[in-house]
């Protein structure tokens, strides 16, 4: 009989083991899921896995995906670790790039090196405020912030729609629901000439290696971690747990905004109401994939982009279902999940719990040991 | 076959400790046997072995001259062996008699079974009554279901760990006639405690425990207090008493002190007052659940206060933050370890910024400072004997007496103005009580003034200079502590005001 039993100590080596064990075992059952639909699981492979890497177009590409995913992910596992569960991030990038979009639209025509900064503080804030509805709910009437943050998502991808198809609609634009594309200094500078890469790929670091001296170093990062770990503890230690509910709501609201107003007016360039694919939610694999650790959560963005990326390659070259990419994901969080159990906990073999009160009593000490071969 | 339970050279490994080497020694029928030892004498893990909790890595264990090898807790209670734990398995809101069929495989709470419940109770004079719901009763009673949820089960052998603990002395008197009671239908029971005296009036043989060895067997009826002690620890020990003090100006002054209760069993402080002046270590006794984490949070300021004020040399601290109130030089010390004074998951070093951070100097603008924080850590290991391997190591790692001296200590190494301790010597041996003791009468030599929050009556009585009593959310007038009787105290525990009830009894 198999047993699991708490681990005195956590495993730190499998706790940085287990994102590439995972990612080992989802290539193994997206092999055998390729085998069961038909489809040649070598070649489906290695569109999935080489592709992204093979020319410096989809390396740029690799990127471009990446730093939305970062940006979002290094918000939400700053609250994921203090028990502070943002799960609309989704919705605070639609509102980043609402805001951004309107703001780019407004100064349309105008140039000026001050317009995008404008544009990225105007992503944050619209991120910031959809994520205050949240933060001042649980705050306030104890309300779990994990349903309004979802729920606001939806609002917030029917507000663009409306938006586009409404007052922020291009007037030559043929009743499309779209925007006018954004204007030279309404769109990012491009980093990779020739490519899609911008400057939002250049800030990622930036902001991940400033979390990372936060958590390492700096009080708020320590009242982080001790109110996720021990809450009482932490109020012991005068920390106020609404205070860290508002920190970690507008740091990864704002992270969120940020993506996506950069998103808005890079790689897409205008406003459409299909700007939100799903970021939002991948952020949250990406978090838990990155260890919550701010340098952690930046390779784990490549390797989701990876999936994207090399998902849609082959969708493209085999006439794969759409669904390939979600699946990929899905199954990389599960297998993320399962090998997390392991950090904490491991297997044991024990003897079957009781065989008859007296005969075992017969037996002798040993009996639990010849009970388990 | 005259002994009920037989240990021989039982030995068992955890990685980097032999908890148990080559532990024997019997326990005969009929009588009461105290097992005696410091913290991490080995005591835990051997009544642990003898209830199917772990399994011995060599050795043998016979019960009523059969092997006795119980898998689990499940099959030590059928073969025989029942335990009440210190702190109770029972459900408040459940009956009494739901409460102890839950412990028993395959009986249902129905009219039989609570039948059976007061038979058995009225037998034993246990008087508990099934039907009544566990959170209305008090601490003695709830102890009362446990050992008669034992007895259900006509165990040949039972098991109490720090039974008197949770008990008033009346409580306490009450529980020792039940006890020697039980012994002379027959029954042996394994009785550890820390408390001496006890020992000496209730029990027939000892096994003294040390280092995980047995270093000695004797009766106690025949030992002193101290010769015990001694025998435990290894070496003579003194035991700190505060020196009469000649008390400053007040420095924590608690005036009317109105706080609603925390949960649905907790209690509503209810007009507390008290004076702590510099130099002076006032003690407040009472039985758990009267009140203490109630006054403990409130003068943390961990919840809110209802009426009345809490004053820090004269300056009201109602509104700031526990930080700020430590700012102020007020430092806390709380009852529960692990998961209030310290996070387990961190290690020591992290775990001195939780309460350290601005009077220690390891935090600057709100960047801290680990170097600082490791040396601090290492200093309090050092000053209060913290038996680890380090400031890294992490607090869970830690057994209770040491997480205890390091929770205590680190509170006690910032040298605050007034120091508010809760229980701080509980699970504590005897050896780092006196350091703890000695400790917290130097802080208030040294112009500190000392609140110390406590349900040890001895501890109180050699610590405090004067005395006051926590019943059911009242607090009693703090009175020279050399004045106050044992029996007094023990009516003021009860809930009585010393005028009315004693005087009706005595």
């Amino acid at each position: 009989m198999l047993r699991l039993e708490p681990r005195p100590e956590r495993s730190r080596v499998l706790l940085w083991t287990t994102p590439l064990l995972a990612a080992g075992m989802t290539i193994v059952s997206a092999y055998l899921l390729f085998l069961i639909i038909g489809v040649d699981p070598l070649k489906a492979l290695g569109h999935v896995i080489i592709d992204p890497f093979s020319n410096s177009f989809s390396r740029s590409e690799l990127l471009v995906k990446a730093a939305p995913l970062a940006l979002i992910a290094l918000g939400l596992s700053l609250g994921f670790r203090a028990n502070v569960w943002n799960i609309g991030a989704e919705g605070q990038f639609t509102l980043g790039a609402i805001c951004g979009g309107a703001t780019a639209l407004a100064f349309y025509g105008v140039e000026g090196l001050w317009l995008f900064p404008l544009i990225c503080l105007a992503g944050m804030l619209g991120g910031m405020a959809w994520a205050s509805v949240p933060a001042a709910l649980r705050t306030r009437m104890g309300v779990n912030e994990i349903l309004v943050s979802l729920m606001m998502t939806y609002i917030a991808v029917l507000l663009l729609s409306a938006l586009v198809s409404g007052p922020l609609r291009d007037p030559d634009g043929f009743n499309f629901p779209e925007s006018r594309i954004f204007h030279d200094s309404a769109i990012p500078p491009i980093l990779i000439e020739g490519t899609r890469a911008h400057i939002g790929i250049a800030i990622v670091p930036i902001v991940a290696i400033f979390l990372w001296w936060l958590t390492r170093y700096h009080e708020i990062g320590f009242s982080l971690r001790l109110l996720g770990d021990t809450p009482r503890a932490g109020r012991f230690a005068g920390f106020s747990e609404n205070r860290a509910v508002w920190f970690c709501l507008m740091v990864s609201g704002g992270l969120a905004g940020l993506a996506g107003a950069l998103e808005a007016t890079g790689p897409i360039g205008q406003l459409v109401p299909g700007i939100p694919v799903g970021y939002g939610f991948t952020a949250i694999i990406v978090a838990f994939l990155g260890r919550l650790h701010p340098i952690g959560v930046v390779f784990a963005a490549l390797a989701l982009a990876v999936s994207y990326i090399g998902g849609e390659s082959a969708q493209i070259a085999m006439s794969l279902p759409a669904a390939l990419v979600g699946v990929l994901q899905g199954l990389l969080l599960f297998w993320l999940l399962i090998f997390d159990l392991f950090v904490g906990y491991r297997l044991r073999r024990v003897a079957p719990a009781k065989g008859g009160p007296r005969p075992a009593a017969e037996t002798g000490p040993k009996v639990s040991e010849s009970g388990g071969a | 076959m005259d002994e009920v339970l037989r240990v021989e050279s039982v030995t068992k490994r955890f990685p980097g400790v032999l908890a148990n080497d080559a532990v024997s020694f019997s326990v005969r029928h009929s009588e009461i046997h105290a097992l005696l030892g410091e913290n991490g004498a080995g005591k835990s893990t051997l009544v642990k072995i003898l209830y199917g909790v772990l399994q011995p890595d060599d050795g043998t264990l016979s019960l009523e001259g059969r092997p006795f090898t119980p898998a689990n807790p499940a099959a030590a209670r059928e073969a025989g062996v029942g335990m009440v734990f210190q702190h109770f398995s029972l459900f408040e809101g459940m009956t009494v008699a739901e409460n102890i069929a839950l412990g028993l495989p395959g009986e249902r709470p129905d009219e039989g079974f609570a039948a059976r419940i007061r038979t058995l109770s009225e037998e034993y004079g246990l008087p508990v009554e099934p039907s009544r719901i566990i959170g209305d009763l008090s601490v003695g009673e709830r102890q009362r279901v446990e050992i008669v949820r034992c007895l259900m089960q006509s165990p040949r052998l039972l098991i109490m760990d720090e039974p008197t603990s949770v008990l008033t002395p009346q409580e306490a008197d009450e529980l020792f006639v039940t006890l020697k009671g039980l012994r002379e239908r027959g029954l042996s029971i394994l009785y550890i405690s820390h408390r001496l005296s006890e020992i000496r009036d209730l029990c027939q043989a000892a096994t003294v425990m040390r280092g995980g060895k047995v270093v000695a067997t004797c009766d106690p009826r025949t030992e002193t207090a101290r010769s015990l002690a001694e025998m435990m620890i290894g070496a003579s020990l003194v035991q700190p008493v505060a020196a009469p003090s000649d008390p400053g100006p007040v420095r924590l002054s608690v005036e009317a002190l109105d706080v609603p209760a925390e949960g649905p069993f907790g209690v509503t402080l209810d007009g507390v007052s008290l004076t702590v002046r510099a130099g002076e270590i006032l003690g407040i006794g009472g039985v758990a659940g009267n009140g203490q984490t109630e006054l403990m949070d409130a003068l943390i300021g961990e919840c809110p206060v209802a009426g009345g004020d809490i004053l820090l040399d004269g300056a009201s601290v109602l509104g700031q933050s526990p930080s700020q109130r430590r700012g102020m030089g007020m430092c806390f010390a709380p009852e529960e370890r692990l998961g209030h004074a310290m996070s387990p998951g961190m290690t020591l070093t992290e775990n001195t910024l939780i309460s350290a951070r601005r009077r220690a100097g390891l935090s600057s603008r709100g960047v801290l400072d680990f170097g600082a924080a490791a040396r601090f850590a290492a200093d309090v290991i050092g000053r209060f004997d913290v038996r680890t391997s380090g400031p890294q190591q992490t607090a869970r790692a830690l057994s209770g007496g040491n997480l205890q001296k390091f929770s205590i200590g680190r509170e006690i190494a910032q040298a605050p103005m007034v120091l508010v301790a809760a229980q701080p010597t509980w699970g504590v041996d005897a050896a780092a009580a006196a350091t703890v003791h000695r400790a917290l009468i130097a802080l208030a030599e040294a112009g500190s003034a000392v609140l110390v929050i406590s349900q040890d009556l001895d501890e109180l009585r050699s610590l405090s200079h004067r005395l006051a009593i926590l019943s059911d959310g009242k607090l009693s007038e703090a009175r020279p502590t050399a004045e106050l009787s044992l029996a007094e105290i023990g009516a003021l525990m009860g809930g009585s005001s010393l005028e009315g009830d004693l005087h009706a009894t005595a």
